[in-house]
């Protein structure tokens, strides 16, 4: 039976791809709570994108006269409304929290890509070459993860100064075993399967082995560290605020304000109250949409 | 079995190596640990001749070399700040972070062991919603927020209980809640999940074929093999808990290893903070230790590897 060449003809590829991508967007937002997740995390996104957009007031300015320890939805003498009330400098609250999403989300991300970038080089060594390197590898994962991190965080923030890099490279430098590691075990098991075997055998080098079979594979795993280490690194970026060892007065960051609500904790509620709520439901968010991501993709993935 | 314990002993042994190196770095970070120890306004003579008496001119390994050897005799230098040994001040301070992570792990295990198990066992019903639901923002929750609600409520609002030091059972409460709510929440996760992969293999079916009732199944043949990765995941978040310290003991004003570190960065008193570094990571390396020795009688299979 003859079979017409086009049945046979490779199938377009983008557009395969492209299949393969709604399918996934499409098992994830049946997830309830990974779309609710998702949602979420779009919304502070675009909230921290178009800050000055969306702010009412500037986030900076201060008004020393009547406005001071104002409480939520109170007018000022102009008719203007500060939702969630003004802090010990008159200044206007919800605009604090809206402008402090962009160094918790900057940091983030840019964090992340750091130690994300560094542990998969790491566990692809490790995993795939395997002996004297994935002995000091993991050695050197152990030695990290002895750190109390965030002690570890301020004392070098503390020498080196806090500013916005500062803060970025060293919680990047320092968060890459995750990654590492989940990375190493993926490659270990990719290793031993019949198509990288198969791929060596037909006389593939390590690296083209490496980056065109053994890498596209880890990246499942990779990507969902990454979601749910984005959650963690932002809880961190607001403690180093809190202790004064972020980004500086008078730039609004969550954790700056959470400490000096801390100060007018018996006087003004709002103050601690707000920016830790959005901490909270970033993360929150950033949380539901990590697990939902793991679950679609790989239910089995330990992380 | 011994030569396990002897190659695990040499790891721990070498990542102390590491530690203590990460510490000694600290000060060389900017190439000029004189500038970091000094006030500002200290004159160019000044800088010179500390760093002549410091002994920052020597090469960096002969530096190295002797700050390894005050450590292993305890010797992190004077405290700049408070002039007496940098080690006693940190090692006096021990017994509270003690005291306040041992509490919250003790809470956190109390609390998430069960809660894991009951939402694993009555999976998909309210007492699983609930427990699911408070475990996610648990782990969502940071600290220092939770400490600050936790004050407002407890101790500005309805005067319960004291918001900050140390002394009695009831200042104990809320820093311990504040710092054991993260390990709480992922030890109630892991327990759940661990449980379920437990209560579906094959032996759990075999053994309710048998018989078994429902108790003795979760409890005997299920529990004891959903404890391996929990055993683990203790000693690791004792690390949680000892970070998680910092931020809890400056909160509540507790007198700990945390608080004395974050007063001494901000004071520049760096002896006090590499001790306070080195001793932490000793405590975390040594308990992991322990961990993996105790691990062995639950998982025979770890000693052949």
């Amino acid at each position: 039976m003859s079979v017409p060449a086009a049945a046979i003809a490779l199938p377009d590829t983008p557009r395969e791809d492209r299949r393969e991508w709604l399918v996934f967007l499409r098992r994830l937002a049946a997830r309830r709570t990974a779309l609710f997740g998702m949602l979420v995390v779009g919304i502070v996104v675009l909230t921290a994108l178009a800050a000055p957009l969306v702010s009412p007031f500037d986030p900076i300015a201060q008004d020393l006269g009547d406005q001071r320890l104002k409480p939520p939805a109170w007018r000022d003498a102009g008719g203007r409304l500060h939702p969630l009330g003004t802090d010990h400098l008159g200044r206007d609250l919800l605009a604090r929290v809206i402008f402090g999403a962009r160094p918790a989300l900057l940091v983030g991300f840019a964090a992340v890509a750091i130690s994300g970038i560094l542990g998969l080089i790491a566990g692809l060594v490790s995993g795939y070459f395997g002996g004297r390197m994935d002995d000091i590898l993991m050695r050197l994962a152990d030695i990290q993860l002895a750190f109390p991190f965030i002690l570890l965080a301020i004392a070098v923030i503390g020498v080196l100064g806090p500013s916005l890099t500062t803060i970025i490279v060293v919680i990047g430098v320092s968060s890459w075993v995750v990654y590492a590691r989940i990375v190493r075990g993926a490659v270990l098991s990719l290793r031993e399967r019949e198509f990288v075997q198969a791929a060596r055998a037909l006389g593939g080098g390590d690296s083209r082995v490496l980056f065109r079979h053994v890498l596209p594979n880890v990246l499942t795993p990779w990507l969902v560290v990454a979601t749910l280490d984005m959650a963690r690194v932002i809880v961190i970026e607001s403690a180093l605020s809190f202790l004064g060892l972020g980004v500086q007065p008078p730039d609004p960051t969550w954790g700056g304000m959470l400490a000096d609500g801390r100060v007018y904790i018996t006087t003004a509620w709002w103050l601690a109250t707000f920016p830790g709520l959005a901490i909270l439901v970033t993360v929150l968010g950033i949380n539901l949409f990590g697990d939902g991501l793991r679950d679609t993709l790989d239910p089995r993935l330990k992380v | 079995m011994t030569t396990y314990f002897v190659r695990r002993l040499l790891q721990s042994l070498i990542v102390l190596l590491g530690v203590s190196f990460v510490v000694f770095f600290i000060l060389h970070l900017t190439g000029d640990p004189a500038l970091v120890l000094l006030p500002p306004d200290a004159s160019p003579e000044d800088v010179r001749r500390f760093r002549e008496a410091m002994g920052f001119n020597d090469p960096f390994f002969v530096q190295y070399g002797r700050f390894l050897g005050g450590a292993l005799r305890g010797d992190f230098g004077q405290s700049i700040r408070h002039g007496e040994s940098a080690f006693h001040l940190v090692a006096e301070r021990m017994p509270a972070t003690f005291e306040l992570a041992g509490a919250a792990l003790l809470l956190a295990l109390v609390l998430s062991i069960p809660a894991g198990i009951i939402s694993a066992v009555r999976r998909n019903t309210a007492l699983d919603y609930f427990s699911t639901v408070v475990a996610l923002l648990g782990q969502s929750m940071p600290t220092f927020w939770l400490g600050i609600m936790l004050i407002l409520l407890f101790s500005v609002q309805f005067h319960l209980l004291p918001s900050s030091g140390r002394g009695t059972l009831e200042h104990l409460i809320l820093p311990a809640v504040t710092l054991g709510l993260f390990t709480t929440a992922r030890i109630t996760r892991l327990t759940r999940s661990g449980m379920l992969e437990v209560l579906g293999q094959d032996y759990i079916r075999t053994a309710r074929a048998k018989g078994v009732s429902n108790p003795p199944v979760v409890w005997k043949h299920a529990l004891k093999n959903a404890a391996i990765p929990i055993v683990t995941i203790v000693g690791i978040e004792l690390g949680t808990l000892l970070g998680g310290s910092v931020i809890t003991e400056t909160i509540f004003a507790w007198p700990g290893v945390g608080r004395l570190s974050v007063q001494a960065i901000a004071n520049r008193d760096y002896p006090v903070v590499q001790a306070a570094v080195f001793l932490l990571a000793t405590t975390f390396v040594v308990v992991n230790l322990l961990v993996d020795i105790i691990y062995t009688y639950l998982d025979p299979r770890i000693r052949l590897r």
